[in-house]
């Protein structure tokens, strides 16, 4: 390679002092709030519930909530704790990345929720009526990409806001779902080899003979999480998809097959949407009409605490990650302290807004 | 003159974090004057400017008014001391009125109630004084750049200022509208208003400036009375060094037909236009503002959508529905306005460079970066773009290195026919020199290039030949002996 970098007199705008820490800051800040959470949640966990049987430090390495035949409160910092947060954070955690797409071209897709319902609905009628794990499997993720095909459409050719379209399919796939159940009610009666998705564990190789066992939607999720990034940052067709967040009209003039790019991504969140509700499902070991309900907020408060710009263009992978572990550790820990539900919701959107607030403040910062 | 200056600006220095932007800089202006500051593209004039209006502090310096030292830390301030500014992003309230948006902030009342009719009645003597027709109750979405200019200009008046900043204020407009402004200014100048006229166009300040200051690199190179002075010597104080010439068109030896239009029509934009490009040819398109010259080739691209007409490239028809289409039959397309249409302006510079190439350099689907940035080295060199790294923002680039980021772009794509947008507006003069130099280097290299431009000069001195396009259609050709300045505006009005 001849030259890769040129040497100028004076730098078209010069990086002012202090921007080094300031910079990591700005890329690191959720994730130094994530950690702090977690510090006082260890810290200030253990001296709340002192009380039962259970030592503390006993139970921060033990794999399990049961001592001597009684149950301990779980602690924040245990093993058994810490794979159950992030359990749980995995299903939004997948709808979250597919999310992160969307936002990155300045859409957004309301959608994820109902969607979480119908296709796990339609795969616990499958597996009730007797169909095969892979059938179980298979339709209830072309569901989810299908919608996301109708959702892309609608607004590429229909000229729509992704806003509208997907308060759509968040009112119609709900009623989809409601409508496919006997009144509402939740349709029982999953496989043993379809529940393992959501409640099998699966020993990782490096840690043979070390007694951890890894549930199988966390897997699942460091797999979606791996793929996002790889697909933003590798590939051409993430680029595409900064582009179009950055600028659509000149990313299209510059020969960029904008209306398809974004129709695979609406495509693309449809079916993360239906591949966490079969874990959910699965987990539940039931398809409930009414599942998934709010997940659309969770998602997108996720992508947004991440860095993710609303107005699209600016964002990552990276970023959905932590600001997904950011709302599953908080609702976590406040139930750990006993915090009441109430309170709770003040608490999580204090974070939510803090959150964004200091991501704003570090960016301006810089201009 | 015996009395003070109207204002006195003595030896304001002012650094950003890193780069002293003004170093040591003196300006006087006088009662009734056009002062035109110019310098090229970093020479600080709007921050020179944007400190007296009171936008920026200054870290040294003082300013007087009538003699007076005055203190203006914020544009409040600057108002109340008859101080206004007309940026280049125009700062008005879509939503309301003329009237409303002229005396935002202090509508007369009675009582606790807005008083329309003197709302109105006043928004009218202002828009008289100006001399100019407007209806002070329409809405100021639905009026042109040009005319919220003037409801700008109405406001500064209505704030009592003596002296009034234009940043650039004919950069959006057409060359009608221009005139129009430029009888305002004379207007205001008889008025006894002082104006403040930061420009690119040496020629706009020959016809109305009385005093010409030029600034480079932060600091003052001189002032002069515009008759003494000469556009090479403008020019080579702008620049520190001579010039040789603006446009640099090296002849060439014109090829065979590459592109042939016939019948192209859009109705009620393009009305049958026909015309033939040939290799190795520069062929220049002029035409008024609004006279369809982007619009023929937004619809030749694929941008706009065709009613009828036909394409042949190299004598094969071709169909062109989208600007995909026309990149892989390889055109290329420089638009006019780089921030809107030409820049992804949050990515970095070897993002944009590889954008409409970034299909040749993936495998299966992955990006190559190292071919990414050796491609992007490439066009840094032979474009001269100056950037601290690939990996700057173009957001942080100045305009004329925006421009050849986005020339780059294009020639990525090792295009046959480039279609050029204003090739060279709104960047300096030196830039100006290298963009021309650039698309000489290229059309003798076998490109065919499309270019529009509203400056006459550079048409007359690029072009191999030239369309005049008036009302969607094509009202004349010219070879590049036949064309003068005179023809071609005739052919145009």
């Amino acid at each position: 390679m001849a030259v890769r970098e040129r040497a100028v007199a004076v730098p078209a705008r010069p990086v002012p002092r202090g921007a080094v820490s300031r910079r990591f800051f700005q890329r690191f800040g959720t994730l130094l709030i994530l950690l702090a959470l977690c510090l006082v949640f260890t810290v200030i966990g253990p001296w709340r519930n002192r009380q039962g049987p259970c030592d503390v430090w006993e139970q921060v390495a033990s794999l399990t909530l049961v001592k001597d035949g009684s149950i301990c409160q779980p602690v924040f910092a245990s093993k058994v704790n810490i794979l159950n947060v992030i359990r749980q954070v995995s299903v939004t955690g997948i709808i979250a990345v597919g999310q992160t797409l969307v936002i990155l071209i300045g859409g957004i897709d309301l959608g994820v929720g109902s969607i979480v319902a119908f296709s796990g609905v339609i795969a616990a009628i499958l597996q009730r009526d007797g169909y095969g794990f892979l059938a179980s499997m298979l339709l209830p993720l072309a569901i989810g990409a299908t919608t996301g095909l109708v959702v892309g459409t609608l607004v590429t050719k229909g000229n729509m806001p992704s806003f509208v379209v997907t308060l759509g399919v968040m009112a119609g796939l709900r009623g989809a779902a409601l409508l496919s159940t006997d009144n509402g009610l939740p349709i029982r009666g999953l496989k043993d080899d379809f529940r393992f998705i959501g409640t099998g564990y699966l020993d990782f190789l490096p840690f043979h003979g070390s007694q951890l066992l890894i549930p199988v939607p966390i897997l699942v999720y460091v797999v979606i999480i791996a793929c996002g990034n790889i697909l933003l940052r590798r590939t051409s067709l993430g680029r595409y998809i900064y582009a179009i967040g950055g600028n659509e009209n000149a990313a299209r003039l510059s020969g960029i097959n904008v209306d398809a790019v974004k129709t695979l991504v609406f495509i693309l969140c449809g079916f993360s949407a239906s591949l966490a509700s079969l874990i959910l499902t699965a987990r539940l070991n039931s398809g409930s009409p009414i599942a998934g309900d709010g997940y659309e907020l969770d998602v997108i408060a996720g992508v947004v605490i991440g860095g993710t710009s609303l107005s699209g263009g600016r964002g990552s992978v990276f970023g959905t990650l932590i600001g997904s572990l950011l709302i599953g550790v908080l609702g976590n820990g406040l139930v750990l302290m006993n915090v009441s539900a109430y309170y709770q919701y003040v608490i999580r959107g204090a974070i939510i807004v803090g959150a964004v607030l200091v991501d704003q403040i570090s960016r301006r910062r810089n201009r | 003159m015996t009395t003070a200056p109207l204002i006195q600006v003595r030896s304001i220095s002012k650094a950003f974090p890193g780069v002293q932007a003004l170093i040591k800089v003196d300006l006087e202006v006088q009662g009734g004057e056009v002062h035109a500051v110019i310098g090229e593209n970093g020479a600080g004039k709007s921050t020179l400017m944007k400190i007296v209006a009171g936008v920026y502090s200054r870290d040294a310096g003082e300013i007087l008014l009538k003699g007076r030292k005055v203190e203006i830390t914020n544009p409040r301030q600057a108002m109340d001391h008859g101080i206004s500014m007309i940026h280049q992003e125009l700062n008005l309230a879509p939503n309301l009125s003329v009237a409303e948006n002229i005396f935002l902030g202090r509508l007369p009342k009675s009582g606790a109630f807005v008083d329309w009719n003197k709302l109105y009645a006043d928004a009218q003597a202002l828009v008289d004084r100006l001399g100019i027709e407007l209806n002070v109750r329409a809405l100021v979405e639905d009026l042109t750049v040009a005319r919220q200019q003037m409801v700008e200009i109405a406001k500064a008046l209505s704030r009592n200022a003596e002296v009034i900043v234009m940043d650039e204020p004919t950069s959006a407009l057409t060359e009608r509208e221009t005139e129009t402004l430029f009888q305002i200014i004379g207007r205001l100048k008889t008025q006894g208003v002082a104006v403040v006229y930061i420009s690119h166009r040496l020629e706009e300040i020959f016809r109305i400036a009385d005093q010409v200051t030029v600034l480079r690199d932060g600091q003052l190179v001189g002032t002069h009375l515009v008759k003494d002075a000469t556009s090479p010597m403008l020019i080579s104080m702008m620049v520190g060094r001579e010039l040789t010439t603006l446009f640099p068109k090296e002849q060439v030896e014109i090829g065979e037909p590459v592109l042939e239009v016939r019948h192209l029509t859009r109705r009620g934009v393009l009305d049958d236009i026909s015309f033939v490009l040939r290799r190795r040819e520069i062929l220049g398109v002029a035409g008024l503002i609004g006279a369809g010259r982007t619009e023929l080739v937004r619809a030749l691209f694929g941008a706009d959508p065709k009613d009828s007409g036909e394409i042949l490239l190299e004598g094969k028809p071709v169909r062109i529905r989208n600007p995909r289409d026309a990149l892989r039959l390889g055109f290329g397309f420089v638009t006019e306005d780089r921030k809107l249409q030409g820049l992804i302006l949050g990515m970095t510079v070897r993002e944009n460079v590889t954008l409409a190439s970034l299909w040749g350099m993936t495998r299966l689907g992955f990006v190559d970066f190292a071919q990414e940035r050796e491609v992007t080295a490439d066009y840094i060199k032979k474009l001269d773009i100056r950037t601290p790294s690939q990996e700057q923002e173009v957001l942080n680039l100045s305009g004329g290195n925006q421009q050849k980021v986005v020339v780059a772009k294009w020639l990525a794509t090792r295009p046959k026919i480039l279609i050029m947008d204003e090739p060279t507006r709104g960047i300096d003069v030196g830039a100006k020199a290298e963009v021309h130099a650039l698309m000489s280097r290229l059309a003798k290299d076998g490109v065919s290039i499309i270019m529009i431009s509203s400056e006459l000069p550079e048409i007359l001195g690029m072009s191999d030949r030239i369309l005049v396009v008036k009302e969607g259609r094509i009202n004349g050709e010219f070879t590049r002996e036949q064309a003068t300045q005179e023809a071609i505006l005739a052919c145009a009005a």
